[in-house]
């Protein structure tokens, strides 16, 4: 049932409340986003005061999470929503849950960068890190826009961005594996930088999820754990 | 899906004690079944051309707007529409594998296996007990025990039993409007009937005695076939297993009531569950 339109209810009433989680939901994506990019900028850049701003702003996150939470469940409680409309707000619940931990990631990465900044900067000034993080926002940017415009494809071809982002990050992983066996002085600083790559695959992981959130959205199944998305990128 | 390699990524709910959830059609008894069903009342054509398949021992809940053949499809089930004198129907309603609608049929036969309750709770301006007998008595039966036995057992059955054991002599216009719904169904499956055929039984009730109702409603399928028409449409998620959605005399859809209300296939359908102008 590809019939994604929020409005035309006979309730306008109705109609306004829908259009106003889903609003909410772009707007925290947005923030999210940003709490992303902010992060990994802090990291790489050294800029302290980024960070805080970005350890801060999570409780903006957080904050948006809990009231788009509250109007869902009072769209269930007084609409009983069904159809479409049901699996838009059961879409929104799971889409902010996936969000709130985005946003997390964001924060730890910050701290690490905090954590970081106390240390020697390496020659590379963390350009995996930069680049890794470059693409899980590009990721997280176009699984927002999928989600905005409802669209299918674009889910199903960003999802699939997530293999990139995995193999990119296991490629770190060796690296980094690598500097601590030549030099164990750098363990610490590498660890670090391990956790801050690691934070940001779970980005995509999530990103992935919200991909799925979409595609339930709008053609009412229920793809997580199966083969559908590899499949339809094959067709 | 179950045919990937990667075993990792199947999903087994075996954990949850059943092999896979979801009522299916092909999987059912069937009850009821209507072949092209055409129904006039005089020149104005009500139904066009229905099929369905209502399963045995579940509850199939007809919607759709004012007017659009639910209540109609309904009484065809036991040719409550032979009333109406301008009414003309054409097509087939098979009840057990019988077309209703042959030479052969006794109709008042029918009507007992096809049982029927309104919208407004009617019982007789007679005692309980006699409203409840009172099937038996037209069928002949005056033994007082097997009379006593079997009102008990249908007032048992009709959830109404405890609430009125010990006045079962008083009148049953005298009930709550709830109860006077109960005592009417009590009435109705008396008489051992196969198919239960409910029109709107709850919208004259309060919430509480609406939720009694569908409690009730859930027990008796056990025992009967049952088809509720509602314009209620959370009581067809709450009560139905499946749902049909009438729209101008047509079946637009039907589905077991998971997927109706979740993902249905028909923008019609959409747009009348969600309530919106289509």
């Amino acid at each position: 049932m590809e019939n994604m339109n929020i409005g035309h209810h006979i309730s306008r009433q109705f109609n306004e409340e829908l259009e106003d989680v889903r609003n909410q939901v772009l707007i925290m994506g947005g923030l999210v986003e940003q709490q992303v990019i902010d992060a990994v900028k802090s990291l790489v850049e050294g800029d302290s005061r980024l960070a805080q701003e970005v350890i801060e702003n999570d409780r903006k996150v957080n904050g948006l999470e809990v009231a788009i939470d509250e109007e869902c469940t009072q769209i269930l409680a007084r609409r009983q929503p069904a159809a479409s409309d049901l699996r838009l707000v059961i879409a929104v619940i799971k889409t902010i849950t996936d969000l709130e931990r985005i946003g997390d990631q964001a924060e730890k990465i910050a701290r690490m960068g905090l954590h970081l900044n106390e240390m020697e900067r390496p020659k590379g000034q963390y350009y995996e890190v930069r680049s890794l993080g470059e693409r899980v926002a590009k990721m997280l940017h176009q699984t927002l826009d999928s989600f905005a415009r409802m669209d299918v494809d674009a889910a199903i071809k960003v999802s699939q961005q997530d293999d990139i982002i995995d193999h990119e990050y296991d490629g770190i992983l060796r690296k980094m594996v690598t500097f601590m066996m030549e030099d164990p002085r750098s363990i610490k600083r590498s660890l670090d930088v391990i956790w801050s790559v690691r934070a940001l695959e779970r980005v995509g992981d999530h990103s992935q999820n919200i991909c799925e959130y979409v595609i339930y959205l709008v053609k009412g199944k229920d793809i997580r754990h199966t083969e559908y998305m590899r499949k339809a990128v094959k067709d | 899906m179950n045919d990937n390699k990667d075993k990792t990524h199947a999903i087994d709910m075996s954990a949850l004690g059943r092999s896979d959830a979801g009522l299916s059609l092909d999987n059912e008894e069937i009850a009821i079944r209507v072949d092209s069903l055409t129904l006039f009342y005089g020149d104005k054509q009500a139904l066009n051309g229905v099929d369905m398949k209502i399963p045995k021992n579940r509850v199939t809940a007809f919607i759709g707007p004012s007017g659009c053949g639910k209540s109609t499809l309904l009484r065809c089930f036991n040719r409550m529409n032979d009333l109406i004198d301008s009414c003309r129907v054409e097509g087939e309603v098979s009840i057990d594998g019988e077309n209703i609608y042959g030479k052969a049929v006794d109709v008042v036969d029918l009507r007992r296996r096809v049982g029927m309750v309104f919208q407004k709770p009617n019982p007789f301006p007679k005692s309980i007990y006699e409203n409840v007998a009172y099937g038996l008595r037209l069928q002949g039966i005056k033994d007082r025990r097997v009379l006593d036995e079997v009102i008990e057992h249908s007032l048992k059955g009709a959830a109404l039993w405890d609430e009125v054991k010990d006045r079962l002599n008083d009148s049953g216009m005298g009930l709550s409007g709830g109860q006077q719904q109960r005592l009417v169904i009590a009435r109705a499956i008396a008489v051992e009937p196969h198919v239960l055929l409910l029109d709107e039984p709850a919208s004259a009730l309060d919430p509480i005695s609406t939720l009694k109702l569908e409690e009730l409603i859930y027990e008796l399928k056990e025992k009967y076939t049952i088809v509720i028409v509602t314009h209620n449409m959370q009581q067809a998620a709450r009560v139905s297993d499946y749902t049909a959605f009438m729209f101008m005399g047509d079946q637009v859809e039907f589905s077991d009531t998971d997927t109706l209300f979740t993902n249905p296939r028909e923008k019609r359908t959409e747009d009348y569950i969600t309530g919106r102008y289509g």
